[in-house]
């Protein structure tokens, strides 16, 4: 089976993505590891104005499975959580590189994006 | 230790079947999705490989006997082609295992049984029959014939439509919790009208090597464990090693909520145990709940009453596909037990509001 590993952003080895925008840093989590959950049934995410440092659980999301935590791949101050998460959290399984995310940042520090996995660097990880 | 493998694997790797180990058993648990594969078998009709089930074959004059002493309900009730859910207790009346018994047809005259124990329980329970046999001095022959069959579970409303479509005769005459030799698929099968997920349908005992042909007759959706185990929660069944477990949840049938399948009056290791337990009622018992709050409800975490004391633990857990709700089961004391008791979880170190509700969940067959 092979996973969509867009070149266009960074690699948590714990499965989350990290997309720079216009705004700041999205967040969300591989299609491999929406793969992995299965059915995801539930996601906990923080509030908007938190403040998470990098590599922080952030929050948890359940498939009927399983039960995993998040992990920010980049610290910095929450600007939006993606709502929509709450009443649809399947959306993760339908498109979890796009539709699917959970969380912008801003005020993300350069050098923790950089020391993250390439796209080819992650796709060796879970081939 | 290697994991066993059912026949199929390999047949269940190239449809694209992820696996878990399973009481020592390499099993598929989800073939598609569990919702989609849930969905099926509650709406249409889906197909699970449970060959890690054991079969246990016993035949001899004193075949009866034996499985009255070591099962809790009464065997001497079953005619030929009767199935009768019991569980199998220890000295103490507390479960060691739950099954389900066949009488099949007689061998050389003799009365058989064929007996289904849970998975990595096989062995165990063959020596338990030996010894007992052994003891008592009893006459009958005792295979565990684990390895020599397969079993598939065709669940759903339209499970009968599709076995008569691939059986010779009409072992869709067959009544709930009655079952016969039927020819599948060219094979000849022990069927039976029993199931693990609240819907009719059939189990099917497949000579191994033969599986692959019974299987690929059954053309419907492929189920692995997870949806399994979210159907029978949605039911209100039991999962050995969860709603008991000898070691770590020691359980009377009263408390696990299955004394319907206790007979006192009949002879059984664990019985005067169970009499007094009968008589001094049960101080915890198994109940449903649905989780009033978001969240979901998983094995081990702790149940508390309103005011936050822990009163119980949560058995199993799940997010009810059919009913798009958090529920679980688990045990908690007997005045907590009416349906409309509100319950918390504590999920992740967060109390959750929980509301006691009745089993099964669903509407069943």
């Amino acid at each position: 089976m092979s996973f969509d590993v867009p070149d266009d952003r960074r690699y948590r080895e714990s499965h989350e993505w990290a997309l720079p925008t216009d705004d700041g840093i999205r967040i969300g989590i591989t299609d491999f590891a929406q793969d992995e959950l299965g059915d995801v049934v539930f996601v906990e995410l923080p509030d908007e104005g938190e403040s998470i440092a990098q590599d922080e659980e952030f929050g948890v999301i359940e498939s009927i499975k399983a039960v995993s935590d998040l992990y920010a791949p980049v610290g910095g101050e929450v600007l939006t959580v993606n709502e929509e998460l709450f009443d649809s959290p399947e959306l993760v399984n339908e498109d979890a590189l796009g539709e699917g995310w959970m969380l912008e940042i801003e005020g993300a520090d350069e050098t923790e994006l950089e020391a993250l996995l390439s796209a080819d660097e992650y796709e060796d990880q879970i081939a | 230790m290697p994991l066993q493998t059912p026949p199929l694997r390999g047949i269940h790797a190239d449809r694209g079947a992820k696996f878990t180990e399973f009481g020592g058993w390499d099993m598929p648990v989800e073939f598609d999705s569990i919702q989609t594969e849930h969905r099926a078998v509650r709406e249409d009709v889906g197909i699970f490989d449970v060959s890690h089930m054991g079969q246990i074959h016993v035949t001899g004059p004193d075949a009866t006997t034996l499985m009255q002493r070591l099962t809790t309900n009464d065997v001497t009730r079953l005619e030929v082609g009767d199935a009768q859910y019991a569980a199998i207790t220890d000295e103490e009346g507390l479960i060691i295992d739950d099954t389900v018994v066949y009488r099949l047809p007689d061998e050389d005259g003799q009365p058989t049984y064929l007996f289904v124990p849970n998975a990595g329980t096989d062995e165990a329970t063959h020596e338990r029959w030996i010894g007992y046999r052994n003891d008592l001095e009893l006459e009958a022959t005792v295979d565990n014939q684990t390895d020599e069959y397969a079993m598939f579970a065709l669940q759903g409303p339209d499970a009968a439509d599709l076995l008569e479509d691939v059986a010779d005769g009409s072992p869709t005459d067959l009544g709930r919790f009655e079952a016969a030799y039927a020819t599948v698929a060219g094979v000849e099968c022990w069927t039976a009208r029993t199931g693990y997920t609240g819907e009719d349908g059939f189990e099917l005992v497949v000579p191994w090597t033969e599986a692959e042909t019974v299987w690929s007759r059954l053309e419907c959706q492929p189920c692995g464990l997870g949806a399994r185990d979210t159907l029978r929660i949605e039911a209100g069944l039991l999962l050995a090693g969860q709603e008991f477990d000898l070691e770590s949840n020691p359980r009377t049938p009263y408390e696990a909520g299955i004394g319907f399948a206790v007979d006192l009056d009949t002879e059984f290791v664990g019985r005067d145990a169970l009499v007094e337990a009968n008589e001094d009622g049960v101080e915890e018992q198994l109940v449903g709940f649905q989780l009033i709050d978001r969240g979901v409800p998983r094995h081990g975490y702790d149940i508390t009453n309103a005011e936050g004391r822990v009163i119980g633990k949560v058995t199993s857990g799940t997010m009810s596909p059919t009913l798009e709700q958090p529920i679980g089961l688990g045990y908690v004391p007997v005045e907590y037990a009416d349906p409309g008791t509100t319950l918390q979880v504590v999920v992740r170190g967060r109390s959750k509001k929980a509301r006691v509700e009745t089993t099964p969940f669903i509407d069943t067959a």
